[in-house]
């Protein structure tokens, strides 16, 4: 039965992105894998797995309210129910600012004169792609748009879809930072989550936020430590604090400059290396292999309790 | 003057940034730009009895994961509950007609039967569905989904400046020789999708409406400032998307914190396109941990004629103070002047581009 795994961390620029594609150039020596990148808002997978795009789809978002300035009588009524202040005032006509514009149609039903229509907008796009690692799935949300949780469903369904056809063994999600909207979306229907964590305060802080949520939608946790020996007190703080809830610390990667320049020849750095930041990668897909693999319902049993 | 500290790529150093550009420019410290802060015998300045009103504003717009009072260490004096007005349906005066469910956009609420139901979580408080319901059966409650709260890192203004204590004494924070700033921060309770509406009412709770008509030239002229022409610096969440708009809105400068490696570069160019391409906002780059990865960076911003403000080079020591949740500034002193610069740079693009407008 096909596993789905999603890589989080609360705090940004944990390495994410860095464990997702060394487990994806990992796993897929050993399995058929199909990869996600769910940080749609600034989607980084695609760059150090070198994809060749197969297909490419235009996503629609929510949609903008448009007035038309022949019928605005410049009543004001639209910006007085607007809760975003989204519409501009003028003394001919108002206008709406499309940034600000929630698409919530308030306005449409309340202008008298009939000048307000809703339009459909192209939100971003999203792609089909090719790997040496297996199909890839991304997406680009287009600058400050709305609904990038409906973006990140949208790339996953795909993922999903895809893996079940070819009969893939695992589903590799590259989940976006937060805990809000788009995390929400990325943690719905997986088997299990990763989640990196520097031994940092911000990032003992943040670990604890994305752990509550991802109980909360109960989906069972794994912590993997990046730049573990930046920090020892730190580390064994989170080690303490994930025994405390009974989640396994399956990796502890160390700080190595070699991470950013496997990054910089577009490489995973499993793919780039033999050090040690490969070697303890290596160690921690090996012990993660078992758990997603063990049995149907295995991972909930044997990481939870 | 208003500035928001933005990145794109997460863990880029927008927090360490933030927080030490505050630090750098607390009225405390322009006064005592010739003492060494690293003396053990420094006496904090909020024992005398002046205070200037230029102190900085600092507000924590991640709240999805707010980070910055684990460094600022601030006494929060007030706290409130936030969220947003969500339908109740008054059964009483319900038709089940049906047209609050046609109306709102977001599948928030439904009809069936007769049975009305609400998807707080879907909401976004627009309050369509009050206004277009026929019978005047909506009303609407506040939904909870997070708390701000503010207060100040160092000492308050009212702290009583011969120590008297008892009631309007906060426990100073003197750590490092901390000067003052007022802070203010979001927290989303976890579970909720929704950052906007926390971002929104935190900046409209704690940002004085006259924040960013200040008169920036007197703060360039040495640093001076005037009393209602304060620093308001927002520190924002990774990403691009609306929670990242949200803490740009209203902004008079956008600092971008990066570092130069593929995956920074990539997402500077998608934050640099909302800030000044879509909110027309100047937009400046600050170049953290350089020395790693590669020239993209410096070729991106040389090509758009975006400024780099500022480097802060690859340096362990800074991320391991980073990891016990000190500052740049307090750790590494020589940074301070260094910041100073960089307000003093900021302040003279957002007057150049006041004047080039005017």
């Amino acid at each position: 039965m096909m596993k789905q795994l999603v890589i989080l961390s609360g705090k940004g620029g944990t390495g994410k992105t860095t464990v997702a594609a060394a487990l994806a150039h990992l796993a897929s020596q050993e399995m058929p894998v199909v990869l996600a990148d769910a940080d749609v808002d600034a989607a980084n997978l695609e760059l150090v797995l070198d994809p060749t795009k197969q297909g490419e789809h235009i996503f629609m978002g929510g949609q903008l309210a448009v007035i038309d300035p022949e019928k605005c009588t410049a009543c004001g009524i639209c910006a007085d129910v607007c809760r975003f202040d989204a519409v501009i005032s003028g003394d001919e006509a108002y206008r709406v600012d499309s940034l600000a514009c929630e698409g919530c149609a308030s306005c449409f039903y309340q202008c008298p004169e009939e000048a307000i229509r809703m339009e459909e907008q192209q939100a971003g796009l999203w792609f089909r792609s090719d790997t040496r690692f297996g199909p890839l799935f991304h997406a680009h949300l287009f600058a400050g748009q709305e609904n990038s949780g409906k973006l990140v469903t949208l790339v996953k369904q795909q993922a999903r879809l895809r893996g079940l056809d070819s009969g893939a063994a695992l589903v590799v999600v590259d989940g976006p930072p937060g805990i809000g909207c788009p995390v929400i979306s990325a943690c719905a229907g997986m088997d299990l989550a990763l989640h990196v964590v520097e031994p940092t305060v911000s990032g003992v802080h943040d670990l604890e936020r994305i752990m509550s949520t991802t109980d909360h939608f109960g989906v069972p946790s794994l912590v993997a430590i990046n730049k573990a020996d930046l920090n020892l007190a730190r580390s064994e703080e989170i080690i303490a604090f994930c025994a405390g809830q009974s989640v396994e610390v399956v990796g502890r990667i160390p700080y190595d400059d070699v991470v950013t320049e496997a990054m910089v020849q577009g490489r995973p750095v499993t793919d780039y290396t033999d050090g040690p930041v490969t070697e303890a990668l290596k160690e921690m897909w090996s012990r993660m292999k078992d758990l997603i693999l063990s049995d149907g319902t295995g991972i909930v049993k044997e990481v939870q309790r | 003057m208003i500035i928001t500290v933005a990145s794109g790529k997460g863990g880029t150093g927008k927090t360490t940034v933030a927080v030490s550009l505050a630090l750098s420019i607390t009225a405390d410290w322009r006064d005592l730009a010739d003492q060494d802060l690293t003396d053990k015998r420094f006496v904090h300045p909020a024992q005398s009895e002046s205070v200037n009103p230029a102190n900085p504003l600092f507000l924590d717009c991640d709240v999805e994961e707010p980070n910055a009072a684990l460094f600022l260490r601030p006494t929060i004096q007030e706290r409130r509950e936030v969220g947003q007005m969500v339908p109740e349906v008054d059964l009483e005066k319900c038709t089940y007609c049906g047209r609050c469910a046609e109306v709102c956009q977001y599948h928030a609420i439904a009809v069936v039967g007769e049975k009305v139901l609400v998807f707080p979580e879907l909401c976004h408080g627009c309050g369509s569905c009050t206004l277009n319901c026929p019978t005047g059966a909506i009303h609407e409650v506040l939904d909870v989904i997070g708390t701000i709260e503010r207060g100040w890192a160092g000492l308050p203004p009212s702290y009583p400046p011969h120590g008297g204590g008892g009631k309007g004494a906060y426990p100073p924070h003197r750590e490092g020789g901390k000067g003052r700033v007022e802070f203010a921060q979001g927290t989303m309770n976890v579970g909720e999708p929704m950052a906007v509406p926390i971002i929104r009412q935190l900046k409209q709770w704690a940002i004085p409406p006259d924040a960013s008509t200040g008169l920036v030239l007197s703060e360039v002229e040495g640093l001076g400032g005037t009393p209602g022409d304060r620093p308001v610096i927002l520190d924002a969440s990774p990403g691009t998307a609306c929670p990242v708009v949200e803490s740009m809105r209203g902004a008079d400068f956008v600092l971008m914190v990066t570092e130069p490696t593929p995956f920074g570069l990539h997402d500077l160019r998608l934050a640099v396109e909302v800030a000044r391409d879509e909110l027309g906002l100047p937009v400046g780059v600050v170049i953290n941990r350089d020395g790693v990865g590669d020239q993209g960076v410096d070729e991106y911003c040389a090509a758009e004629s975006i400024p780099i403000l500022m480097r802060i080079p690859l340096d362990r020591r800074i991320a391991e103070v980073y990891s016990d949740g000190g500052t740049l500034v307090e750790a590494l002193p020589e940074y301070r002047e260094q910041f100073q610069n960089l307000y003093a740079a900021i302040g003279r693009l957002v007057a150049d581009r006041k004047g080039a407008r005017a």
